[in-house]
């Protein structure tokens, strides 16, 4: 049997990363030819919902490469793309699919042998792992399904808010000028993900028909009384709506958003 | 007198003369940039990381050679020396002898297939002879020009590189030439040479495999260096456990004549120990040292955090002989430390090697007809830090005395403005402007792509199935065309492109080659004489990221090579053309601060012909220098102060506003409008640069009574008793660092040891019996101010080192002043009794900085002065366009240091007030105003304020300041910016396309 080899989306910064991948090649240093690399300007550029529709469709794994810390040429893009890429780990390890599918790696325009050895490892990585349970014909529904939630989660403004505004809370301080612990901060963004991944997921099952807190909660693995607590956001936020009842189950359903 | 000419001669191609090239080409001057060696790039290309911020140095140096190596203004001329000076300054004849490299420069493709197949090793000197080069070669892979060299003198002449270069680029007949050239100026950036440690034979160094030169440690350290960025030990390949740097080797020496200090060993010992613990935090690092002279902006913070983070152990002590012990090839440091003498082992030793001038100084300063000083570096003076002895002809950077690279690019930038003075009728004569035909409209087209896939010879040809990824380019949508070429960056191939695109009516071009880093800008070039608008234009990398890492896999490589440019293409017919909106300049300078920067910043732009707003909050102009009455080895202040006050009062172009302040700054590079308060009289000014020169204060200490006894003065305070005749003491105690390098001023306040010694020399002038007493931390008189602090020893000045753990104590007794200081030589304390007690205080920001930091929109260091937009090679930049820094509101400095900085943040502004007008970038972010909600989250992330709100509350991008890193849009919250070329939809279309996906909704 041959080894299985996976696809790997790479999305290099143009200063420093693009570069060391560059110098990878002028100094002939050799590495797995599974790497399909995007150049942009700054590894800040990356948006989450971009790296989520590579999973979606297919790629094994992505890797986000940028300037050392201290080191972007647009001051500190990179870090941004840090705390994205922690965002995103914590919200793809929600849906079934590995978060060792993605990673970020900083790489400096001379570090070409670095280049190489990280891709060897990234390659090697996803080897192990073997093939993404979304790549080939036919994905795995449940994980496609948490997927695609975690696009729109991604996508929406309360995650991207709190991403954006992460580090000048924890470095610089709010608008009282206080400094938000790391661990604090940490506390809002994971109960937002759970709370976005959640109603996002009950939003997209909903889409194709009507179902109960009671379903919802079975299909979802989760306490119906959490089910219950969602729904109200979702109505609230006119996304849900209750459909009709049936016994003593309530159906709820999508609303069409123009 | 003859014609001036519009043209600049830079002579030397490091980083210095880098900078000089481009700020004079961006101001409209012709530029001829000289190297002696087959590249630019100079030192600074083969360090490993820059002090104190740990960049990576090629990742900061490589855009600025590229940027010089394809400005249309800008002609390298390399393995080049200059023969003859004739003419004068404003008109001169250069003649310059060019070595043949034996590569015609326009035929290289730099596709580097000659060096693969010659069959000669040479050792490379790039890698410091730690590694091995071919005789075809490049010094190093980023080199600029992209052009391999014949090192004739190892070269056998097989001819293989003749053969194997599908380019036909080498020309074994050419011999050297002779290039005439006409220039109204020169500037001199020669550089420095390293001290060869040779002559220090007690350090063992070329007898002892472990005893390196810094610079050979620097490479050592480099990932892209001999060995990997692993630390080895050259005698078995084995990684060291213990390393000693030897500070001050061929620095502060007498012996070797190199009496003067090279200013930036200390520093940059520090990094690499560093970075050496970095790699190998097991590692033990320790630096033999006399003073550590951490004196810059910033730079006691570094070294303290070696100290205290890396651990790093620092040993106050000269080590007098290496002995290498046989077994082991380990080595034994001999030194004496305040127990007696030790002997201590070593696995490598790294020798500080210092700064001496250019091996061809003397060669040069008879040719050009200029001074030297004693040392051979180039001679300047105190308030022309930048002149030579001829007129006409500039020096930046290390030339002219021992200096780092902030410093150097500073000079740089006021070299250009010194030159643009001279010759600033020139501006724009002999520069061309290339034009170009009007862009085709091709927005309501479908997308008609053509495909050039190149081979790069056997590059790319001889690993991916070239014709196969043509063929199958063919296949895919929008593509009506496609070839393979042998060199699709060769001059017939931009020819074949460019009738091609009218040939078949092509509205987007894809080349396969190589990488965008080096060959878009070419490329674009071509399609845009093409009419087409160069945004509809992409690359696929197929050699740097494809044939060049899976040789040994021609079919992965194909496979990877299609999908590339199948991912390339889906981009492409995504691509719209953009705009690059012109905007027009207000050829006005505002500058803030009437102190000598402030007046040397608008006398430079005045000289050049630009109006100048002067700005000063006190009655009168001179700022600090009023108070300086002497300076060592200079002319007197006083007396230039008067000649600079009355040069700005007539030079019509300058307005000058005294006790006038900022009230309110608004707009944007190009288009700055500020509100002042002249004497309670509101004012409004337009203009299109800013430069800040608000200088700093001296600290009125709180310790040592002073304030308590008159006896205890500042030594601002002593230079007037000395000025005004009225010194009279017996003992004189001076105390070094007072307010400065303590918990809250972390660092050095950088004048004051030299500030000392010029009081101390002129007591000793006046008063030749007074005893005078310097008790300090370590002495920091760095280059020639070095020859100061040892006249002053000899002259009888007592130094005693105290510590942050023993600081002088000073009492009053019987009316009688006490100093007891402690003295670690002969372990005891010794009292002194001053009639004077002179105080070194700290210089500190200027109060005021908050406010103005706030009105410009600029940050502040956590010291409180002013913060650049990059220590290294933006030193009088801030991040926000068209704003500029100068002089004591950076950091401390001396007089010809803050000279440097205000003509260099002259020189930096006349690149934005020599154009009618600037281009906007096309490939930058757009916010849809629609779907903005004004949160503001893109106008906090926003590293170059290049987003603010409008009167609605929406926020909107000012095109001229945003670069376009796109951080913005990855981040907004509604998903409402738009970055150009680098599209959300464009990303995704290429990244599905890599995965073999076709995009849906």
């Amino acid at each position: 049997m041959t080894e299985f080899e996976p696809k790997i989306i790479g999305f290099l910064c143009n200063w420093c990363s693009y570069a060391g991948a560059d110098l990878a090649g002028v100094s002939r240093i050799q590495y797995p030819a599974n790497i399909r690399v995007i150049r942009v300007m700054c590894s800040g550029r990356v948006d989450p919902v971009i790296v989520l529709e590579m999973l979606a469709n297919g790629a094994d794994g992505v890797i986000v490469t940028g300037c050392h810390p201290g080191e972007c040429h647009y001051m500190e893009g990179n870090l941004q793309a840090e705390r994205k890429i922690k965002m995103l780990k914590k919200l793809i390890s929600r849906t079934g699919l590995e978060s060792e599918r993605l990673r970020l790696e900083w790489v400096s325009a001379s570090e070409g042998a670095r280049f190489a050895e990280v891709i060897k490892d990234f390659t090697n990585q996803l080897r192990n792992l073997g093939a993404s349970p979304l790549a080939g014909e036919n994905p795995d529904k449940t994980i496609l399904a948490g997927i695609i939630a975690a696009k729109a989660v991604a996508g929406a403004s309360r995650l991207r808010t709190l991403v954006g505004r992460e580090r000048t809370l924890i470095e610089e301080g709010n608008v009282y000028d206080e400094k938000v612990g790391q661990r604090e901060f940490d506390e809002v963004m994971d109960g937002s993900i759970d709370a976005e991944y959640i109603r996002n997921r009950i939003h997209l099952l909903v889409k194709d028909k009507p179902m109960s807190v009671e379903g919802l909660a079975k299909h979802l693995g989760l306490d119906p009384k959490n089910v219950l607590r969602h729904i109200v956001v979702l109505r609230q936020r006119g996304l849900v709506s209750l459909d009709r009842i049936e016994g003593e189950d309530p159906l709820y359903i999508a609303l069409e958003v123009s | 007198m003859l014609k001036k000419i519009g043209a600049v001669l830079v002579v030397g191609g490091g980083v210095a003369g880098v900078q000089t090239s481009l700020d004079l080409a961006e101001s409209g001057f012709k530029v001829y940039l000289l190297d002696e060696t087959s590249s630019i790039g100079g030192v600074m290309a083969q360090l490993d990381k820059t002090f104190p911020t740990n960049d990576c140095s090629m990742c900061i140096l490589a855009p600025k050679l590229v940027g010089a190596g394809r400005h249309p203004n800008i002609q390298l001329i390399t393995n080049a020396e200059i023969k003859k000076l004739q003419g004068e300054a404003g008109n001169f004849e250069v003649t310059v002898a060019k070595k043949s490299g034996y590569v015609n420069e326009e035929k290289c493709t730099g596709c580097g297939i000659c060096a693969q197949k010659c069959p000669i090793e040479v050792i490379d000197e790039y890698n410091e002879g730690l590694g091995v080069r071919k005789a075809i070669y490049l010094k190093y892979p980023q080199a600029v020009p992209l052009v391999y060299t014949i090192d004739r003198e190892r070269c056998i002449g097989c001819g293989t590189c003749r053969e194997v270069c599908k380019a036909d680029a080498i020309e074994i007949g050419s011999e050297k030439e002779t290039v005439i050239l006409n220039v109204g100026s020169i500037v001199l950036a020669p550089g420095f040479d390293e001290f060869d440690p040779n002559l220090k034979s007690e350090y063992g160094y070329g007898r002892f495999s472990n005893v390196l030169s810094s610079i050979e440690f620097e490479r050592i350290l480099n990932a892209s260096g001999p060995y990997g960025g692993i630390i080895l030990r050259p005698s078995d390949g084995e990684i060291p456990r213990k390393i000693a740097f030897i500070q001050c080797v061929g620095s502060r020496d007498a012996k070797i004549g190199n009496n003067y200090c090279s200013s930036t060993c200390c520093m940059y010992a520090i990094k690499e120990a560093v970075i050496a613990k970095e790699h190998n935090p097991q590692l033990q690092c320790t630096i033999f040292f006399i003073d550590a002279r951490a004196y810059g902006k910033e730079f006691d913070a570094y070294y303290d955090r070696a100290e205290g983070e890396y651990d790093v152990r620092f040993v106050r002590s000269r080590v007098s002989r290496i002995e290498e012990r046989p077994s082991s090839s380990n080595l034994i440091a001999k030194y004496v430390n305040d127990k007696g003498p030790v002997n201590e082992e070593f696995d490598l030793v790294v020798l500080s090697v210092g700064m001496n001038p250019p091996k061809h100084a003397e060669d040069l300063a008879r040719v050009l007809g200029i001074e030297l000083n004693e040392y051979d570096f180039c001679s300047t003076q105190t308030f022309s830090p930048l002149e030579t002895s001829k007129p006409g002809i500039y020096v930046c950077g290390a030339f002219s005395s021992p200096k780092n690279i902030q410093e150097s690019v500073a000079q740089a930038s006021g070299a250009a403005a010194k030159v643009a003075g001279l010759i600033s009728q020139e501006k724009g004569t002999l520069t061309t402007v290339k034009e170009y035909p009007p862009e085709r409209e091709v927005s309501d087209e479908a997308p008609r792509i053509g495909v050039f896939v190149c081979r790069c010879g056997i590059n790319i040809g001889g690993v991916i199935n070239v014709p196969e990824v043509v063929e199958y380019v063919r296949t895919l949508p929008d593509v009506v065309y496609a070839e393979e070429n042998l060199y699709t960056c060769s001059q017939d191939a931009q020819k074949r492109i460019l009738e091609t695109i009218e040939e078949h009516n092509l509205n987007r071009v894809v080349v396969a080659s190589c990488t965008p880093r080096t060959h878009e800008p070419l490329f674009r070039e071509t399609v845009r004489d093409a009419r087409l608008n160069i945004y509809l234009f992409e690359m696929a990398n197929i050699r740097d990221q494809c044939s060049w890492v899976h040789m040994h896999e021609p079919q992965k490589a194909t496979e990877k090579a299609k999908d590339l440019v199948r991912a390339t293409i889906a981009k492409a017919r995504l691509l719209k053309p953009l705009p690059k909106p012109l905007i027009n300049v207000t050829p006005v300078g505002l500058v803030i601060g009437g102190g000598l920067s402030g007046m040397t910043a608008a006398l430079d732009l005045a000289k050049q012909g630009f109006e100048v707003h002067l700005v000063e909050r006190e009655k009168e102009l001179g700022g600090n220098l009023r108070h300086i009455h002497y300076i060592l080895g200079s002319e007197d202040p006083q007396q230039r102060l008067t000649s600079t006050i009355k040069e700005i009062s007539e030079n019509e172009k300058i307005h000058v506003y005294l006790n006038t302040e900022l009230v309110d700054v608004t707009g944007y590079v190009g288009n700055f409008r500020t509100t002042l308060n002249c004497n309670g009289e509101r004012k409004e000014i337009e203009h299109g640069i800013a430069i800040v020169a608000t200088g700093a204060h001296e600290n009125k200490p709180t310790e040592y009574l002073y304030g308590v006894d008159e006896r205890v003065v500042t030594q601002r305070e002593l230079e007037e008793k000395l000025a005004k005749g009225d010194f009279e003491a017996r003992t004189v105690v001076m105390i070094q660092c007072v307010g400065s390098r303590n918990d809250e001023r972390p660092n050095c306040s950088r004048i004051c040891c030299a500030q000392a010694i010029k009081n101390a020399l002129k007591i000793k002038e006046v008063s030749p019996k007074t005893d005078v007493y310097i008790l300090y931390k370590d002495i920091r008189t760095y280059g020639f101010k070095e020859d100061f602090y040892r006249e002053a020893a000899n002259k009888g000045v007592l130094f005693i080192r105290y510590d942050n753990e023993n600081k002088p104590k000073v009492t009053q007794e019987n009316g009688n002043l006490n100093v007891l200081v402690w003295e670690p030589v002969i372990e005891t304390s010794i009292p002194i009794e001053p009639d004077l007690l002179v105080l070194s205080v700290a210089t500190i920001p200027n109060p005021d900085n908050k406010r103005m930091a706030q009105m410009l929109k600029v940050p502040l260091t956590e010291d409180g002065f002013f913060l650049e937009a990059h220590v290294k090679l933006r030193p009088v930049d801030f991040a926000t366009e068209g704003i500029f820094l100068c002089g004591l509101a950076h950091s401390p400095m001396f007089v010809e240091e803050s000279i440097s900085q205000a003509c260099g943040a002259a020189g930096r502004a006349m690149t934005i007030l020599s154009k009618e007008t600037l281009e906007v970038e096309g490939a930058i972010a757009s916010i849809d105003e629609n779907l903005c909600v004004g949160c503001g989250l893109c106008v906090s992330l926003c590293p170059y304020r290049a987003i603010e709100k409008d009167e609605k509350g929406t926020a909107r991008v000012i095109d001229v300041l945003c670069k376009g890193c796109g951080t913005c849009g990855a981040s907004c919250p509604k998903r409402a910016i738009m970055i150009r070329y680098f599209t959300d939809e464009q990303i995704l279309a290429q990244g599905l396309a890599a995965l073999g996906r076709t995009p849906h909704d």
